[in-house]
């Protein structure tokens, strides 16, 4: 079959009569026999959602000349904030948090300047509204991006809530409640998470989530954070950057599933920093004082080993206790597809399929895979290859970096310290450390001996780097390299024969000699 | 352990008959003698020590022409990579100040900066290193001497103090690492009298004002790039090409990025004549080669970063015998490090053909301090080495230049994946993003291994530190595009290059 994919010069109007004209020679060819037409579907894709996983898939499969929709749909908050295209990361992740983070450090900035020479006066306030604006407008930018890309790409996209109604066929439901039924060879489920509310008197009311601080029409003012997973640390973090007052109530532990000697490190930081933690309590009521914008809020908490009952006045609630698998309100159950009840998250094979053969899933519903935006993209792209390339790979879920941007960023890739233990028992692993001072920092003369460095070795296996860790400035920009080291196998002694570059941070992985068995 | 240490000490024993102290003893005084106190020697004397060994530095700093002298700790810790990335850092910050205002800080404008705050605070930082320096010598037992080494025979050292009293050191083994200093332009009329150099720099008290800056090697780039961003009038003069040595689009890409910024470049000229006017200004006088034409202007500081040379004349090798490489000056050393007279060593900037880079100063002199006394056989690896270069917008870079590549396997057997990005920071900041650009230089067979790394953007040094590893662990491009990326970070863009320069595409990284 001819493919119609038109030169890039033609202009869009040309390349339409093109497609027009290849699909009329498509449907003759169809009539004489001459290709065999399993079943007649609107499309070869309807993917379900519009977030990082879910357009990057699309888009894959637009190369393949596959007739490929998206849904997307944002279901406001209780709130009433919703957003564009895009998803979880540009909207109200990974995007408006680096940026408010970095806002947040050019505070930091502000204050070391000064050591360097720099004068200006004494005082500097921050205008919330005049960076949420900025924030909001470079958003506002990507969500127009990503229509211009669907487009220019030839996928179809439609802003409706689409759910499945029947075996191949999602019901798309518009702002304005107008529904179409749309059938598909293949299904792509990325639908994403959203912020958990705490299921309490007044939570839903008063408090409100990571969806709505990143374009909050006011200071948020005295703030407390409720739960202690990444996104409470970064955004208490980079509130109390911005020169606000911050209290963090956690429940148990600092960054479930993150190496805890690291986490404590972080949160010790923190509280050093001026935020508040209060350890041990959960919130059993949020009551309104006064209305406004911000308004003045009673919270009620409990502790979690005793009977103790604490209040606390705040301006703003926010809640950042987990986040729920958007999959209870699709119609799997009209198709079939098992998700873990408990969670609501999907199991999928490693090849992100479905117990239902046609329908596929990506992203953070995924069942005990990991919740970020380039794995996200990264499984759909190549899941697309495989269904309509012909490709063999696989996505590869093994050694993935991340990083967490509280005021001390956090990088890492690989076990942690506690799970490597675990695997291979104490013995079998060498773990080397070190703290460090940015030379930056010197002259401020701040935070020493607060960054660390530490890495895990097999020692089974030739002492194989299988975890590293980081903390301190620009986290993410060292650890994105050493990631692709480990994906290459490196070994303490390759560490060791690698010359550093001076004088940055990272250098202080190349001369780790220190164990922490030796204390 | 203990033959085989012995066994070197009497052959070395039976050669050393006509010394002149050693002579007395029989003995030398020291095992291990290490001339000069910088990265490398002080790495060498502090790993020697760890092995038991007597060991001694010598370190002594001659004044500048201008009469600038420093503390223990070499160039690194003294007029180079530290005060220099403090400097940086400051400059950094007042883009950071600019910034800040588009990330709503109110700062009520006029912003200005002050010279002496910053040299006072970076100058007291480098201070607290020479100190650290000193204790660390202390507390590893190593011998130190504030003196001046010449060779007075192959296993002595004469020592000079700036009273001038003479003293001579034994040893049995002795390694050089003097560095280098900066090179003055000797035939340009004025330069010596009214110039300065990056060994002055760091330590003024007061503002350069309007400078110029002379050569388009890193140190003349760095130190004009923070400069600017400091606030100062700043000019580099270049004869013919930036960074000679580095890849060259990107050393374009980089000069591009300063004159943005604001650095203003004289380009294809050459001064002929520096002179004090009776305003204190410096008139300088360049041929402009490409107009054929005489120019001067005026300046308050005129900085010379035309190269360095091999601090080796006062050292009176030809007595002993160590070769040096007649042109540079620099001393001829072998895999070991090893000179052309056996027991003396060279390490660091000293040594001819090697990066001049403190982690391969330090590094060499730790192996050879291990080969020597610790019964080691390792070998440097001088390859792959990464390096930075802390402009205004920071260039990183590890392994081969295009051009080296190109030289090295032909232009049909490379493959140059390359991206235009933008970092995330400066889309609310409204920053130009022009020159943030990468490019990775593999093999263009099956396997494509990856032969070098460059990127330009912010912290570049920290972005390529881990590559540098990947690179020598022998990374391949389809081991990189499986390495997920951390999102949004610059670095993220490395492990999603697929632009190749022979397609012709446009490289603008667009989206997430």
């Amino acid at each position: 079959v001819a493919k119609a994919t038109p030169p890039a010069n033609l202009t869009s109007g040309n390349a339409q009569k093109l497609q027009e004209g290849t699909c009329k020679l498509q449907k003759l060819l169809e009539m004489n026999g001459h290709m065999q037409v399993p079943h007649s579907y609107d499309f070869d894709l309807i993917v379900i959602g519009g977030g990082s996983g879910g357009l990057a898939a699309a888009k894959e499969a637009a190369k393949y000349d596959k007739k490929v929709m998206v849904l997307d749909f944002v279901t406001p908050t209780p709130l009433g904030t919703s957003w564009g295209l895009g998803g979880t990361c540009v909207n109200v992740g990974c995007i408006p948090k680096k940026l408010m983070h970095q806002a947040a450090l050019l505070g930091q900035a502000l204050q070391d300047s000064r050591k360097f020479g720099w004068q200006f006066t004494e005082e500097v306030k921050h205008n919330w509204m005049a960076m949420t604006e900025s924030v909001q407008n470079y958003i506002g930018s990507l969500n127009w991006g990503y229509r211009v890309a669907l487009r220019e790409k030839k996928v179809t996209y439609e802003n409706a809530y689409g759910e499945f109604v029947r075996p191949h066929t999602v019901k798309a439901t518009n702002k304005r409640g107008i529904e179409k039924l749309y059938t598909a060879k293949r299904f792509l489920i990325a639908t994403g998470e959203r912020p958990r509310y705490l299921g309490i008197p007044g939570d839903k009311e008063y408090c409100i989530s990571s969806d709505d601080l990143f374009s909050l029409p006011y200071c948020p003012g005295k703030t407390l954070v409720v739960g202690a997973s990444y996104v409470a640390l970064e955004c208490a973090g980079f509130l109390a950057g911005l020169g606000l007052d911050v209290t963090v109530m956690v429940r148990s532990i600092l960054l479930r599933g993150f190496d805890q000697d690291i986490a404590n490190k972080i949160g010790e930081y923190m509280e050093e920093h001026g935020i508040n933690f209060i350890k041990q309590f959960v919130p059993i009521k949020v009551e309104q004082i006064e209305e406004g914008t911000p308004g003045r809020l009673k919270v009620t908490a409990q502790s979690t080993v005793g009977d103790q009952i604490i209040e606390g006045e705040y301006n703003t609630v926010l809640l950042a206790i987990g986040r729920d698998a958007c999959t209870r309100k699709i119609g799997l159950d009209k198709v079939g597809v098992k998700i873990n009840e408990k969670t609501g998250k999907i199991p999928v094979n490693d090849e992100e399929q479905t117990n239902v053969p046609y329908i596929y899933a990506i992203g953070d519903i995924l069942q005990d895979k990991l919740e970020l935006t380039p794995v996200a993209i990264q499984a759909g792209r190549l899941l697309v290859q495989r269904l309509y390339a012909g490709a063999t790979i696989k996505c590869d879920y093994v050694n993935v970096p991340t990083t967490v941007f509280t005021p001390l960023e956090y990088g890492a890739c690989g076990y942690s310290e506690e799970s490597a233990v675990e695997k291979f028992g104490e013995e079998n692993i060498e773990v080397y450390h070190s703290y460090f001072w940015p030379l930056e920092w010197t002259v401020p003369s701040r935070d020493n001996n607060k960054c660390y460095a530490k890495i895990i070795c097999n020692i089974q296996d030739n002492e194989r780097v299988i975890g590293f860790h980081v903390l301190g400035p620009n986290a993410g920009e060292v650890t994105q390299g050493f990631a692709a080291a480990i994906k290459c196998g490196m070994t303490k002694a390759q560490l060791d024969n690698t010359i550093g570059i001076h004088p940055v941070c990272a250098e202080i992985f190349t001369t780790l000699s220190v164990t922490k068995r030796s204390g | 352990m203990a033959a085989l240490w012995r066994r070197p000490e009497r052959l070395l024993g039976a050669a050393g008959l006509c010394r002149t102290a050693r002579a007395l003893s029989g003995k030398s005084e020291y095992d291990l003698l290490v001339i000069g106190g910088g990265s490398g020697g002080l790495a060498c004397a502090e790993e020697a020590a760890q092995f038991g060994r007597k060991v001694a530095v010598l370190d002594y700093v001659e004044p500048s022409p201008q009469g600038t002298k420093w503390g223990l700790g070499g160039t690194c810790v003294n007029v180079g990579c530290i005060p220099k990335k403090l400097m940086h850092q400051a400059a950094l910050l007042g883009s950071a100040l600019k910034d800040a205002q588009h990330y709503g800080w109110n700062i009520s404008q006029p912003v200005q900066h002050t010279w002496s705050v910053m040299a006072q605070a970076v100058q007291n930082y480098v201070k607290s290193l020479n100190w650290g320096h000193r204790v660390q010598l202390q507390d590893k037992k190593v011998k130190y001497f504030n003196i001046k080494g010449s060779f007075s025979d192959p296993h002595t050292i004469r020592g000079l103090t700036k009273a001038g009293k003479e003293t001579f050191i034994t040893a049995e083994k002795i390694v050089i690492a003097t560095g280098g200093r900066p090179k003055y332009p000797m035939h340009i009329a004025g330069a010596l009298e009214y110039g300065i150099t990056s060994d002055d720099l760091f330590w003024l008290k007061e503002s350069p004002g309007k400078t110029l800056v002379v050569g388009a090697s890193y140190v003349s780039l760095e130190c004009a790039g923070f400069l600017t961003g400091i606030g100062l009038d700043t000019t580099v003069m270049m004869r013919s090409i930036p960074l000679r040595g580095f890849d060259q689009q990107m050393s374009s890409l980089v000069t591009e990025h300063m004159e943005s910024y604001g650095t203003k470049f004289l380009k294809k000229c050459i001064p002929t004549k520096v002179e004090k006017l009776e305003s204190n200004k410096l008139q300088v006088t360049w041929q402009n080669t490409d107009l054929g034409t005489e120019e001067t202007d005026s300046f308050d500081t005129v900085m010379w970063a035309v190269g360095r040379v091999p601090d080796t004349k006062t050292l009176n090798l030809e007595t002993v015998g160590v070769k040096t490489n007649s042109e540079t000056g620099k001393i001829v050393v072998d895999a070991s490090e090893a000179t052309s007279v056996p027991h003396i060593y060279a390490v660091g900037d000293i040594t001819e053909g090697r990066p001049e880079l403190t982690p391969t100063a330090i590094a060499a002199g730790k192996l050879l301090a291990r080969r020597l006394f610790g019964q080691s056989s390792e070998l440097m690896d001088y390859d792959n080495v990464p390096t930075t270069v802390f402009t205004p917008l920071e260039y990183g870079c590890v392994g081969l230049s295009e051009e080296e590549a190109v030289q090295c396997y032909g232009s049909d057997n490379i493959e140059v994946y390359h991206a235009y990005y933008k970092p995330l920071e400066f889309t609310v900041a409204e920053r130009d993003a022009t020159q943030c650009y990468m490019k990775m230089v593999c093999l263009r067979e099956r396997e494509q291994r990856i032969l070098g790394l460059h990127f330009i953007g912010p912290n570049a040094g920290e972005v390529i530190q881990g590559f540098a590893l990947g690179i020598k662990c022998g990374a391949t491009y389809p081991q990189l595009m499986k390495t997920i990326g951390i999102h949004p970070t610059c670095a993220e863009e490395i492990t999603k290059l697929h632009i190749t320069k022979r397609s012709g595409l446009d490289a603008t990284v667009t989206g997430c």
